[in-house]
């Protein structure tokens, strides 16, 4: 092949520019990394399944900002009965008390940075 | 054909780095701008359009007056415009992107503007103006490639071009329409809500796009081997004269209605414009220089033995394009705001990082025009290459 | 399962609507807000066109009182800016002539002359801003008239506040978060360049509660109520007074009545 030798290296050398992320978290031990997430005190299960909400959570609270924003519907009965207030900060962040040791666990490993704390407000930092 | 615009000499290098630093510049300031918010400007409660709505608003009337160039060649076949048609669709092309991008910096969440096209709303101007500044620019891109290409390999330009560029025509009309729509519309604002301000702004456009048109084949031949010749230059300014005729008469059928009527959330705004409201004037010299700068260069353009020597054509030019900058691109959108409607005067003032953020998105639009122009000149080999 | 609980609640919503609404205005003697946690407490109100008399003359017998403005942006987050230009607000008083600008005349009473009322966003049945917004991100609500706002879609092209009469919208030229005075978490603040106005507190109505302002009005020159039942007391007052609105020329139709 016309140049083998050179495209190789350079073949090697993209490779490892692209996995550099990987090398880097080799590098500072992270790569084994798993989330320490803080259970809440107060409850031992979700609003749902584990498994939904570990995969879909980020669709639920859409649903839940467009009914109360857009449909005007606030609430949902919950299992037990009681009425539960589709909010973000009323809601979520009064199981997950803290959001640093809770959702930040995850977003923080996989790099998301949901913008939403720009307005929602999280009780805890009130010190409420 | 695009690497043509990455040759050239030191002088045609100096100006592109030139270009570069200032659009580097207003970047810098963007960045600002983004991280602080549109605090940085000198907009306001009361005044919540300035400087780059302004701006938008001027270069959509650019942009539309391609169609002065376009419609003679292609729909009256008036050849003399040949060679200069393809500069009026690149002037086009860039100048909407200018647009484009004065809308993006002027947006307090602009990674959001996707929304404008995930939620269509037909009952908002502002979407329509967008499809139509779209359009626009898609349509001219498309027609000065095909017609630059065909042009390059000596071929006549496909036959399915041609609808295209007839469509082009009437959509470059409705750009400026729409445009006027997005302030005609609102009972709020009695500055803007005249039947007349679509024509206005038709009018201001073809004098101030054309006028622009001429500075620019003249600084062509000036600093390249390209001539547009003398009589296309003389039609462009027949062009500029006639619009300009027409766009005073506009304002003053407006100044009539108004200041007759004399209806107070009518005549306060230009009370505001021309005499200053409650102490306050800040652009009263800007209106009675563009007052007087209108009238000069109607002077100059009405009489044929001034207009066709080229000196005094080129001020004129500069007058026409001065004139009507200052009424669209400071007086017009500003005004619409002061007073407010509950009756109360807050000025606005661009502020510095405004302007340089402002003066980026203008040397955005003359890199693109310099290399759009670059190519089609070195296409036709009237330049070195 | 939505349909059915809603027309329950909407059902239920009416019977303490009528309660609410024989009272609106006068109820709580305290007044601070309460909050808007602890949902199950009350029905919903629930009215199919939300309307507000606003009582000058009691307004102008406490030319001092600026309750309404401060529980209102209190309970919402509003910033307190002491700048004109970055300044928001949602419910303010303004004075007469500036108000009803096009009304008054050169010997109008001194007193209405320098009167201050509040002035809020009129959710108009037409409403201006609604219509030139080009991501839907506000609208009327068609249930119950309010001129809503949706702050995760705004993307602030200020379009609305050119376009409304009322100059009731503001924008956040900056990011307001430390310029709210005490912030609370039940309602999330806002960022920088979004719109924001008055929603008439449907966080409030959807929790059986009267909109902050007029539960924190202590002169009870403010009443609340649904235009579309004839026993309202907003109906009421608006057969027994002269009432006015702002710029009714425009064919906006404020839903907000003054008593002069
Ligand atoms: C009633 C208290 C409560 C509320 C309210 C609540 N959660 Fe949970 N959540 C829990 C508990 C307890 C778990 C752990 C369940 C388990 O370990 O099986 C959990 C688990 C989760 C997980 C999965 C974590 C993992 O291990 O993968 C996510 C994600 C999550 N919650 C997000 C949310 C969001 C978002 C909201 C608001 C929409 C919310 N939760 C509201 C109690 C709650
Ligand atoms: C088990 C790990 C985990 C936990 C715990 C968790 N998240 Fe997430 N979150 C994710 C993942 C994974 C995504 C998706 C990222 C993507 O799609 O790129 C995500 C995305 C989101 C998004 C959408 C962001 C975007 O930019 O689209 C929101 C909003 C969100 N999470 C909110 C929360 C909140 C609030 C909590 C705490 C109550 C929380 N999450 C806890 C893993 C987690
Ligand atoms: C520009 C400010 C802003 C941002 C950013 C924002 N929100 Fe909101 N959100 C609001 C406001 C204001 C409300 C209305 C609250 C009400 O009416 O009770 C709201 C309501 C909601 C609600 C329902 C009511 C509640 O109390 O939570 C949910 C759920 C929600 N938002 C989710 C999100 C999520 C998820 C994100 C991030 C992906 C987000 N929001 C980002 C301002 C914002």
């Amino acid at each position: 092949m016309y140049d083998a030798g050179k495209v190789t290296i350079g073949l090697l050398i993209f490779l490892l520019l692209v996995t550099v992320p990987f090398w880097y978290n080799v590098a500072i031990g992270k790569a084994d990394y798993a989330p320490q997430l803080e259970k809440p005190a107060n409850a031992e299960q979700c609003i749902r399944d584990t498994e939904y909400m570990t995969a879909y959570h980020m669709n639920l609270l859409n649903e839940w900002r467009d009914d109360v924003v857009r449909n005007n519907d606030r609430f949902e009965v919950a299992t037990d009965g009681q009425m539960r207030e589709k909010s973000l900060s009323n809601t979520c962040l009064s199981c997950h008390t803290s959001k640093e040791k809770f959702c930040d666990q995850c977003h923080d490993y996989l790099g998301v940075e949901p913008y939403c704390w720009d307005c929602h407000v999280i009780p805890e930092e009130l010190g409420q | 054909m695009l690497e043509k615009a990455f040759s050239g000499d030191k002088r045609y290098w100096g100006w592109i780095f030139a270009l570069l630093a200032v659009i580097g510049l207003g970047f810098i300031f963007y960045l600002r701008q983004y991280a602080e918010g549109l605090t940085i400007t000198g907009l306001s409660r009361d005044v919540t359009w300035g400087f780059y709505i302004a701006q938008f608003t001027f270069l959509v009337g650019v942009a539309a007056s391609a169609v002065m160039v376009v419609l003679p060649y292609y729909l009256h076949d008036y050849k003399q415009f040949a060679k200069i048609t393809i500069l009026g669709e690149f002037l086009a092309v860039s100048s909407v992107i200018m647009c484009m991008t004065f809308i993006f910096v002027d947006m307090g969440q602009p990674f959001r503007i996707i929304n404008v096209f995930l939620y269509p709303s037909p009952s908002s101007p502002m979407f329509w103006d967008t499809v139509s500044l779209a359009g626009y620019l898609v349509l001219n891109a498309l027609i000065a490639h095909v017609m630059l290409t065909s042009e390059r390999q000596s071929i006549a330009p496909p036959k399915w071009i041609k609808p295209i560029i007839i469509l082009s025509i009437p959509w470059a009309v409705s750009i400026h329409t729409v445009t006027a729509f997005l302030y005609c519309g609102l009972e709020a604002r009695s500055f803007w809500m005249t039947a007349i301000l679509a024509p206005r702004f038709l009018a201001s456009a073809f004098s101030s796009g054309p006028a622009l048109l001429i500075l620019l084949c003249l600084l062509l031949r000036k600093f390249t081997k390209f001539d547009a010749g003398k009589e296309p230059v003389q039609k462009l300014a027949v062009i500029v004269t006639y619009a300009m005729s027409l766009n005073v008469f506009f304002i003053l059928m407006e100044v009539f209605t108004v200041a007759y009527s004399s209806i107070p959330h009518h005549t306060a705004h230009f009370e505001y414009l021309f005499l200053g409201l409650d102490g306050h004037s800040a652009l009263a010299p800007w209106m009675w220089v563009s007052s007087a700068l209108a009238v000069l260069a109607l002077i100059l353009l009405l009489n044929p033995s001034t207009r066709r020597k080229e000196g005094i054509l080129v001020f004129a030019c500069l007058t026409v394009f001065a004139s009507i900058w200052i009424d669209k691109g400071l007086g017009m959108v500003v005004a619409g705001f002061i007073p407010s409607p509950l009756g109360t005067v807050t000025e606005y003032t661009p502020t510095f990082p405004e302007l340089m953020i402002s003066a980026g998105v203008y040397g955005l639009g003359l890199l693109l025009v310099t290399g759009f122009y670059k190519i089609a000149l070195s296409v036709r080999k009237e330049l070195p290459t | 399962m939505s349909i059915d609980r809603r027309k329950f609640i909407r059902l239920s919503g009416l019977t303490a609507l009528g309660l609410a609404g024989a009272s609106a205005g006068n109820v709580l003697s305290d007044n601070a807000v309460d909050s808007t946690e602890a949902p199950q407490t009350h029905a919903p109100l629930v009215g199919k066109r939300w309307a507000m008399v606003i009582d000058i003359r009691k307004c102008m017998a406490a030319p001092d009182c600026n309750e309404c403005s401060k529980a209102c942006h209190y309970v919402h987050n509003v910033p307190d800016f002491d700048n004109p230009k970055d300044e928001i607000k949602w419910i303010w008083k303004e004075t007469f002539h500036h108000a009803f600008h096009d009304e008054g005349h050169e010997h109008i009473e001194e007193a209405i002359k320098h009167a201050k009322l509040p002035v809020l966003c009129n959710h108009c049945d037409d409403p201006p801003c609604a219509r030139v917004c080009p991501t839907g991100a506000t609208w009327k609500r068609e249930e119950d008239g309010i001129v809503m706002m949706d702050w995760h879609r705004c993307i602030g092209c200020r379009y609305c506040m050119a376009a409304c009469p009322y100059g009731s919208r503001s924008f956040n030229w900056r990011d307001p978060r430390p310029h709210i005075k005490e912030v609370r978490s039940d309602f999330p603040a806002r960022m920088r360049g979004v719109v924001e106005k008055c929603t008439l507190c449907d966080e409030r109505l959807a929790r059986g509660k009267l909109p902050a302002c007029v539960e924190a009005c202590k002169e009870g020159a403010l009443t609340f109520g649904d235009l579309e039942d004839p026993n309202s007391e907003v109906r009421n007052l608006l057969r027994e007074h002269f009432t006015i609105r702002r710029k009714p020329g425009l064919g906006t139709q404020p839903e907000i009545y003054y008593i002069v």
